[in-house]
């Protein structure tokens, strides 16, 4: 059982490209407006923002067919957007307002979309690595040849319900990717302040499951590990697990001080490791795309954006009664 | 266009703070990202962030000044060669208003009259068979394995053993190894693949070999079975049942002995069940393998090997929220379920002994419980009495008191008794 890192150049054809492009700044800019609601208080409570992490999401929903399912955390506006969710739906969500998708009851960590196979949405810290085991149970008792793709984070990686979840995932074959964000914090708290062994690509060994780490400022990589890893568990080989190297601009949520790390060590990594920058370059150096193109997705990805806050700031609030309503099925 | 910059709220609960720094001026042109100021909250000094691109055009509220609200404008962006006096000023956005709080229930009016459902669970005259609890668990769970192919049954030493107390006899010979499924001993990791597949369609039985080992699946129990259908605005939920034997067993000590009735009842978004009658565990687990909920279905070791009639009938089924009046009484009522059943009926026939009539109560549901049987009874014998095997804190017994107390204080004779003690 091999756990390797890999960096990787995929073929892409340029509308591919230009689609990762739209759906990674489409995340970018709808985070930026969830942020700046946050700060007019249209917005309360928990709000963990994206910003950075967008190759990885993007990346790996570039390998998803119809009917694949996706489950995570609390940090998952990007996850949503990238399995086609309504960016109206999602952000009126944000507000709690009644044409949120969980009708305003669920906020920004709780979004589910049966219809986009999204199954939320957890704020329990590495809950969602044996609930998203569990769709793949399901994917596979049904025999239905689907893959579930479940997200945790560096942090989550050092629950023990993860292995628990690795033991039995690979004792059973079930078709689920483990992709672990790992984004170097889980709030204040650096990686190797946390951690014994930092390659958590290689946490798999001793289940017999294969790891690869990947870079994930580069959706290109992303995308090319993440057909690998969907091509064995669509053929019955059971989980795969893809570290996906990446990086959170902003604060953990939005009461984060962020006085763990540096402002330069920020600086740098979005300088010079920017995943939308760096589809950008690409696009443009290699004739993919003009200037004038890139402006006009800007631009509609601007007008989705805003259509979305304005949306968010009229959707009625739930009615009182809703307090009552969804206990029981 | 000309956009005010706004006082951010930079924590859930922040309404002002003090602008302790900018570290842009009038002219600077910013891009979104770009740290334009220091904000000092209550707890912390935090950066603020630009999310557009343009130039401050001016600066509205000076460094150093304290206590300034949430969404006051700090300063004006304006575009690249705009000035401020070309921009119209903005209305303020207002913030949203915080949603009115819930209304508290209304206070309890005049008892009406209570009807209260007494029909038998099986008509008179019906054939019935004495049968274990433990058959009656086991033919319920296959009769509803037959019936839906959805249903399957998970746990520790399930499948190969035929279960550690034996409940699923026979069950993998007839359902086979893809539907009665021997996991490792894992409790909060299977419950969380459970939970998924039921999120994902499938109808999950998940045996715990006893309930004090489910403490370490707690939290998929209650944070993502019950919670899930609020939180998706009733999009999916998790239709399963997690059962058990709960409660003392005989001699196993303190860490194997706990009764858990009281700790899940308090949880809305679950249903629980605590039967005492083979008829009673054979009905209500069909009914809770269909129900689209999580069940937390309360089993009693001693009582596997007891027998009950259990009527004859193709599909027995028991409704929720229906006790059953094991006895009838006008002198006092005793209110139990589960293996308190058992001493509830002997302290009945210990009291007729002294001539005194007792009614008896079994709730058999916790959630949803039966008030209105019990309410009419204690309006009828003016007294009452809860057994239950829990610590008498924050019990079932505590909960039917204060339930008592308001919808029936001017029958009461003499205070409600919840029987246990603790130190
Ligand atoms: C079981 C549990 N413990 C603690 C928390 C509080 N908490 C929320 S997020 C977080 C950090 C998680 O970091 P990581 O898994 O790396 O994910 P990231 O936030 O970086 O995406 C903590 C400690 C929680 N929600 N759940
Ligand atoms: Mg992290």
């Amino acid at each position: 059982m091999a756990a390797k890192k890999t960096s990787a150049t995929a073929n892409v054809s340029a509308e591919e490209l230009k689609k990762y492009y739209h759906d990674m700044l489409l995340i970018r800019r709808f985070e930026e407006k969830a942020g700046q609601l946050y700060g007019m208080g249209l917005i309360g409570g928990f709000c963990h923002l994206y910003i950075g992490q967008e190759a990885v999401v993007v990346g790996l929903e570039a390998a998803a067919e119809e009917g694949d399912k996706r489950i995570t955390s609390y940090r998952d506006h990007g996850h949503m957007l990238a399995c086609g969710m309504d960016a109206n739906g999602v952000m009126a969500e944000l507000t709690g307002r009644e044409g949120g998708y969980s009708k305003g009851k669920g906020g920004s960590m709780h979004m589910f979309s049966k219809e986009k196979h999204f199954y939320g949405g957890h704020g329990i810290v590495g809950a969602q690595v044996p609930l998203g085991a569990g769709l793949a149970f399901a994917d596979k008792y049904l025999d239905n040849k689907r893959v579930t793709f479940a997200y945790f984070g560096d942090g989550a990686a050092n629950q023990g319900q993860v292995y628990e979840t690795f033991n039995m995932a690979a004792l059973w074959q079930l078709p689920v990717i483990f992709v672990v964000e790992n984004n170097q914090y889980a709030m204040g708290t650096a990686q190797q302040r946390s951690t014994s062994s930092q390659e958590i690509y290689q946490r798999g060994i001793a289940f017999g499951i294969p790891g690869e780490a990947v870079d994930g400022m580069n959706v290109l990589a992303v995308k090319e590990a993440s057909e690998k890893a969907v091509a064995h568990c669509r053929s019955g080989k059971g989980p795969y697990i893809l570290e996906v190297k990446t990086y959170r601009y902003r604060g953990h949520s939005m009461s984060d001080p962020a006085k763990y790390r540096t402002r330069e060590e920020v600086q740098k990594m979005r300088d010079e490791r920017d995943p939308i920058e760096n589809v950008r370059s690409m696009l443009l150096t290699g004739g993919h795309a003009t200037e004038d193109e890139l402006k006009a997705i800007d631009k509609q990805i601007k007008e989705v954006v805003n259509a979305s806050a304005e949306f968010a700031k009229t959707s009625p609030e739930p009615a009182l009664d809703e307090l009552w309503t969804d206990i029981y099925a | 266009m000309a956009t005010e910059i706004l006082m951010p709220a930079l924590s859930p609960t922040m309404e002002e703070g003090t602008l302790a720094k900018w570290l842009v001026k009038e002219g600077d042109t910013v891009s979104s990202g770009d740290i334009i100021a220091e904000i000092e909250t209550d707890k912390a000094t935090m950066e603020f962030e630009a999310v557009d691109e343009g130039v401050i055009g001016k600066i509205l509220i000076a460094e150093g000044t304290e206590n300034v609200k949430v969404n006051t404008p700090i300063a004006i962006m304006v575009e690249d060669g705009e000035t401020v006096t070309d921009a119209p000023a903005s209305a303020p956005v207002a913030a949203a208003t915080p949603a009115a709080v819930a209304a508290a229930p209304a206070a309890a009016a005049a008892p009406a009259p209570i009807q209260v459902d007494n029909t038998p669970d099986w008509p008179e005259g019906t054939p019935v068979k004495q049968q274990t609890v433990r058959e009656a668990l086991r033919d319920a769970m296959a009769e509803e394995m037959r019936r839906d192919d959805t249903v399957y049954l998970m746990g520790e030493e399930v499948a190969e053993y035929q279960g550690a107390y034996k409940i699923s006899q026979g069950m993998l010979d007839e359902f086979g190894s893809k539907r009665v499924i021997d996991t490792p001993i894992t409790e909060h990791g299977f419950a969380g693949i459970a939970v998924g597949s039921a999120f994902a369609g499938l109808r999950p039985i998940v045996e715990f070999m006893t309930f004090n080992f489910a403490m370490q699946a707690i939290d998929h129990i209650i944070n993502s079975a019950a919670k899930t259908l609020y939180m998706s605005g009733g999009q999916m939920g998790a239709p399963m049942v997690f059962r058990g034997p709960n409660g003392a067993a005989a001699r196993v000590g303190a860490q194997h002995s706990q009764d858990y009735a009281a700790w899940y009842a308090q949880i809305p978004g679950l249903k629980v069940v605590m039967p005492y009658s083979a008829s009673d565990y054979k009905g209500l687990m069909k009914t809770a393998i269909r129900d689209n909920n999580p069940v937390i279905f309360l089993e009693n070791e001693i009582l596997y090997g007891r027998s009950f009639d259990v009527p004859e009938i193709e599909d027995f089924t028991i409704p929720f929220g229906k006790a059953r009046v094991w006895r009838q009484g006008t002198d006092v009522t005793i209110v139990s379920f589960g293996i308190g059943m058992q001493y509830a009926l002997e302290a009945a026939d210990k009291l007729a002994a002294d001539g005194i009539t007792a009614e008896v109560i079994d709730l058999r549901t916790l959630r949803p419980i039966d008030y209105d049987t019990v309410i009419a009874s204690v309006m009828k014998t003016n007294r009452c009495v809860t057994v239950e095997e829990g610590w008498p804190v924050g019990s079932i017994g505590n909960h039917l008191s204060a339930t008592i107390m308001e919808r029936a204080f001017d029958y009461l004779d003499a205070p409600v008794i919840n029987a246990g003690h603790d130190r």
